[in-house]
């Protein structure tokens, strides 16, 4: 069905982005309750650093694969005709690949400081 | 097997008892599944926060309208718990905790700091 996202392969990358995304969470997450609260300019300062703006696109990145297999992983569970699982797979592709191109947009047009 | 071929299929979820970690492992996954739908929103969030002052107050006041505060707290307790569930997750993949007690004691941990680290949150974003 989906070769690139079977088996040991798929295994991988759903840990090595789940290593990425707790990083990066654990980060944001400190930062948040460190500062307490943000001024629209501290925020958009922020991500316009070009480290966060890079840390976040790989943020996404990972996001999508991750979430990829994960949801893969329940579809393949739950939904057992092949047509079927061909289309909500075929959904969910839209889905992450739009979010992908959306965030990537949004941080190269939000990234001048 | 019943006539017509088909296993039979046990979905009383009132009569369904789940050690802990079964239970941590399917609101893993119920999470999961949330959090994917809940990204398309979240990133429409960023970019609000992000197209000047305007918009981060219009973003702001979203996230504190009284239909999204309950959305926030199940949002933020999610993705802690999806996040203390799966990084209990890649210690067994490495062999730590597999044995009794830690396997247990470690899902009555996920169980118990999750929702606290969201209620930190909670109080941080609202």
């Amino acid at each position: 069905m989906s070769r690139q996202a079977s088996g040991l392969r798929a295994w991988f990358i759903q840990r090595v982005t789940a290593v990425y995304l707790s990083g990066y969470l654990l980060y944001f997450f400190f930062r948040l309750i460190a500062q307490g609260s943000f001024s629209a300019n501290q925020w958009h300062n922020w991500f316009a650093t070009p480290v966060m703006s890079l840390a976040t696109g790989l943020f996404f990145w990972a996001l999508l694969l991750h979430a990829w297999v994960g949801i893969r992983d329940v579809i393949l569970d739950y939904v057992h005709p092949v047509g079927m699982r061909i289309v909500l797979l075929s959904v969910v592709v839209l889905i992450l690949a739009g979010c992908g191109i959306w965030v990537l947009r949004l941080l190269l047009l939000h990234g001048a400081g | 097997m019943p006539i017509d071929g088909r296993r039979p299929v046990h979905l009383n979820l009132m009569k369904i008892r789940l050690p802990v970690a079964g239970w941590l492992s399917i609101i893993h996954r119920g999470t999961g599944i949330l959090l994917f739908i809940a990204t398309p929103f979240l990133i429409y969030l960023l970019q609000l926060s992000l197209s000047g002052p305007d918009n981060f107050q219009r973003a702001n006041a979203l996230l504190h309208a009284p239909v999204a505060i309950i959305l926030v707290v199940l949002l933020l307790w999610s993705i802690t718990h999806h996040l203390l569930a799966g990084v209990r997750y890649l210690l067994l993949d490495m062999d730590v905790g597999v044995d009794h007690p830690m396997f247990v004691y470690s899902a009555r941990i996920v169980m118990i700091v999750s929702p606290l680290v969201a209620l930190l949150l909670v109080m941080v974003v609202l």
